[in-house]
């Protein structure tokens, strides 16, 4: 036996047969250890099948049926996981009313299971960016002065420097982030929703992405605008009109109160 | 009638006191009786007084608390606001911080300065468009005019340094597209950008410097050419609206002391009042919001203050093909296209139209009574077209902010404001003319027929007319007490001899303009038309609808 392998050591197939046990040791390894991306916790077989039903009735007409996407339609979702398909039926932007430069958030057409059951049938399809947990997503425990800085740096020439939103191109444009909730700014950096940029894990780490959401829930604290009215936090523009407004406004009414008097 | 109280005894002591040394009986006899005319429009530059004194006044707080440095420190940890906690600023941006959360009453200081900085813009403007569409700016105060329109300039220049000073990104973001200015002027520019910031943007210098021309020089120069505006309104005294009993030899009004000390003096606490109440309710320049300046971050929203934002729109309205490598040399044309040559074109435009205007009219009289703006369809309309173009160029630096606001893509919106900022003030110009004309037009009609009054006469012979109420004496000297002006007229090119005059051509081109601005008009009522529509009695309708129809058609063969 020993003496078969001994000989066989220098058969001219032994380096395929070592190369083949080589690419299973490394595919084994990288099975085991690799970062477990995705997978909905707690989603079980029922919640699969149940979206997969709810898939066919409501996007399959344009992600088609096994939800690979139709070309100049609507992109494949295989593979984009349940944090994407949260992001985008939990603020109403799926399914779309209209064929329009951007989907705009709007009045959510599932309830939160269904939404769960939806997001559990596409991340079945292959494995993507899973829904955060409540500890990621934790504003207490992120640190808004670093939040500031990364916000600013990546994110602030389109959303604003306090996330009031801005325009983009052709009729598209970075959404005001006051009204979203901290799982879905998480979601919409993992998974970059639309005209945004994916920011992964390796370019802004799950840390500091916590701070942004802690930068960006400072900007709604009741302290948020010590000034008073922050008309909008849009910058000079707003300000310019209401000094024309109010200022302007009030002054010519009180001249023409000065001045009314005689002739 | 005792004055030998010891109160009137100190009062007419210290009076003699000022009146035997500095001549004061002298100088409150020149002001103090000083006619003031009664309009709310003479109050508008009023406005611009009292914000830059608030200004100064809000100003010296703040030099108290602000550190023009560009050192660089770690906010403290312990620190407002949260998120500025340990992050890495220039001592400017950090002073700035602490005067607005850590110093008592800091944050509406600033506030209020920031707010009458806004305000002394737009009373300025305010001020100066009344001047220009009442003709204010005519002889004897053409040089009044330059004065004020270099305040406006030093306004901005004010409004500028000022601005930049907390070395936030959103200012540090406008100093850079100052920095690309400069440097897209020919030859000079690279040399007067590294004069400027003291070597490569931005430096460590430029916070010190602008510091130095915000609180000293710009307010001195101010200060300086405030005092001559207002020297030259007492020299000059006071414009007034047209009226009965007004001319170009009397001023009718009350005088400064009392009516106008209370009036102006209650009016410098209303401007201050309303800045107050602005500062203490809304919040502007949210500097936290933006961060300390780093040259790398630039916000969706970047604008100037909106003194400023016409220079910002006919940057982004200017497509950015026109840019040129010559031999090694870059010539940046789309730089300096919409930052240099269209603003200095309107600015010359603006400091130089009383003086076109003068050319024009070749009148050399003083005008103290003021137009009515309709009286002078071309200049209002000139008016409202410059109006126009600076309006369209500060919606086009707004355009990111109407296309959230409206749906609007930015694209269509820039392709839109490229072609209005053309179209649009020629639009206004034709638009606005017309419609004096109209006005005008009625003015003679309501001159000639009086008011309608509703009531309808049946005579005996069956005849049914209107009765039209004559207007009243006051009534009709407003709408007919200006004179008509008339283009100037060119004799021939050559004298009786056949010689050639000389500057006929110059003569000419003079003629051309004085057609453009003249050939449209409607005249006043004189006299004579006024008497024989009297005359006619029941037939004036007939009569003056046919003396209209012949300037309607004078007019619209100019068209």
């Amino acid at each position: 036996m020993v003496k078969a392998l001994a000989s066989a050591r220098r058969h001219r197939f032994a380096p395929v047969v070592l190369m083949l046990f080589a690419l299973l040791a490394v595919g084994g390894i990288y099975a085991v250890a690799a970062p477990q991306a995705a997978v909905a916790d707690s989603a079980s077989q029922d919640d699969v099948t149940e979206g997969e039903k709810l898939f066919q009735a409501n996007c399959a007409s344009c992600h088609g049926p096994s939800a690979e996407g139709r070309t100049d339609v609507a992109p494949s979702l295989i593979g984009v996981g349940a944090a994407s398909v949260h992001f985008q039926v939990s603020t109403g932007r799926m399914p779309m009313a209209a064929n329009a430069p951007q989907a705009p958030e709007k009045g959510v057409q599932f309830s939160t299971e269904q939404t769960a059951q939806l997001a559990a049938y596409v991340a079945s399809l292959a494995p993507g960016p899973a829904i955060p947990d409540g500890e990621q997503v934790d504003p207490a425990l992120g640190d808004a002065a670093n939040g500031m800085l990364v916000f600013r740096t990546n994110c602030a020439m389109c959303h604003n420097a306090v996330g009031a939103g801005g325009a983009l191109s052709e009729g598209k444009y970075a959404p005001s982030l006051f009204n979203s909730t901290p799982t879905e700014i998480y979601e919409a950096m993992l998974t970059g929703p639309q005209s945004m940029p994916v920011f992964n894990d390796e370019n802004i780490t799950p840390e500091a992405k916590r701070d942004v959401i802690a930068y960006l829930m400072e900007q709604r604290a009741d302290d948020s605008s010590p000034g008073g009215a922050n008309l909008g936090a849009i910058g000079p523009v707003s300000e310019g009109m209401w000094v024309w407004i109010i200022g302007m406004g009030a002054l010519i009414g009180a001249s023409v109160w000065i001045g009314a008097k005689s002739s | 009638m005792s004055t030998t109280t010891p109160l009137a005894k100190a009062a007419g002591g210290t009076a003699d006191f000022f009146d035997t040394r500095v001549g004061a009986g002298k100088m409150v006899k020149e002001f103090a009786r000083k006619v003031f005319p009664d309009h709310w429009s003479f109050l508008l530059g009023e406005i611009a007084l009292y914000s830059f004194v608030v200004l100064l006044l809000t100003g010296t707080f703040l030099t108290m608390f602000f550190v023009p440095s560009m050192t660089e420190v770690h906010y403290p940890e312990d620190a407002l606001p949260v998120a500025m906690r340990g992050v890495e600023m220039s001592e400017a941006f950090a002073s700035t911080l602490n005067m607005s959360f850590h110093v008592r009453g800091g944050l509406l200081m600033r506030q209020i300065h920031h707010w009458a900085a806004l305000l002394f813009m737009a009373s300025i403007v305010t001020h100066m468009m009344r001047v220009f569409f009442t003709g204010a700016f005519r002889k004897p105060r053409e040089l009044n005019w330059v004065v004020g329109f270099t305040i406006l300039i030093l306004g901005l220049a004010a409004g500028f340094t000022g601005y930049s000073l907390p070395d936030d990104v959103l200012s540090g973001n406008g100093l850079r597209i100052t920095d690309g200015v400069v440097k897209s002027i020919p030859v000079i520019g690279s040399y007067m950008s590294f004069m400027i910031f003291g070597g490569e943007f931005p430096g460590t210098e430029i916070i010190p410097r602008l510091f130095t021309a915000h609180i000293l020089l710009v307010p001195a120069l101010i200060l300086a050419l405030i005092a001559v505006h207002l020297v030259l309104i007492v020299v000059h005294k006071h414009t007034q609206y047209p009226g009965p009993g007004r001319s170009n030899r009397n001023v009718v009004g009350y005088p400064l002391f009392p009516v106008y000390v209370a009036k102006a003096g209650g009016f410098f606490f209303v401007v201050f009042g309303v800045l107050a109440i602005m500062g203490a309710t809304l919040a502007i320049n949210s500097v936290w919001a933006y961060g300390p300046y780093d040259p790398s971050p630039v916000g969706a929203g970047a604008q100037p203050d909106w003194y400023m934002l016409f220079l910002e729109g006919s940057l982004r309205l200017m497509p950015g093909q026109p840019e040129f490598v010559i031999a090694g040399y870059t010539i940046s044309l789309n730089v300096l296209i919409p930052a240099v040559v269209i603003p200095g074109l309107l600015f010359t435009a603006l400091a130089a139209y009383p003086f076109l205007e003068a050319w024009v009219t070749g009148d050399k009289r003083e005008h103290h009574v003021l137009d009515r703006p309709r009286n002078v369809p071309t200049r209002t309309g000139v008016g409202v077209a410059i109006l126009t173009a600076f309006i369209i160029l500060v919606l086009a630096g707004s355009n990111d902010i109407l296309a959230t606001h409206f749906n609007l893509s930015i694209n269509s919106i820039t392709w839109v404001f490229r072609f209005l900022f053309f179209a649009g003030p020629v639009i206004a110009f034709i638009v606005t003319k017309r419609l004096c004309l109209a006005l005008q037009r009625r003015d003679r009609e309501l001159v000639l027929h009086g008011h309608e009054t509703g009531r309808v006469v049946r005579f005996a012979s069956g005849e049914y007319i209107e009765v039209h109420q004559p207007l009243t004496d006051h009534e009709r000297w407003l709408l007919v007490g200006h004179e008509p002006v008339r283009p100037l007229e060119i004799g021939p090119g050559e004298n009786e001899r056949g010689v050639a005059r000389p500057a006929y051509k110059k003569a000419v081109r003079r003629s051309k303009l004085s057609n453009f601005f003249f050939a449209d008009r409607v005249e006043p009522v004189t006299p004579s038309e006024l008497a024989a529509s009297h005359g006619h009695g029941e037939h004036e309708e007939i009569e003056s609808a046919e003396s209209n129809e012949g300037l309607l058609t004078n007019a619209s063969t100019r068209g």
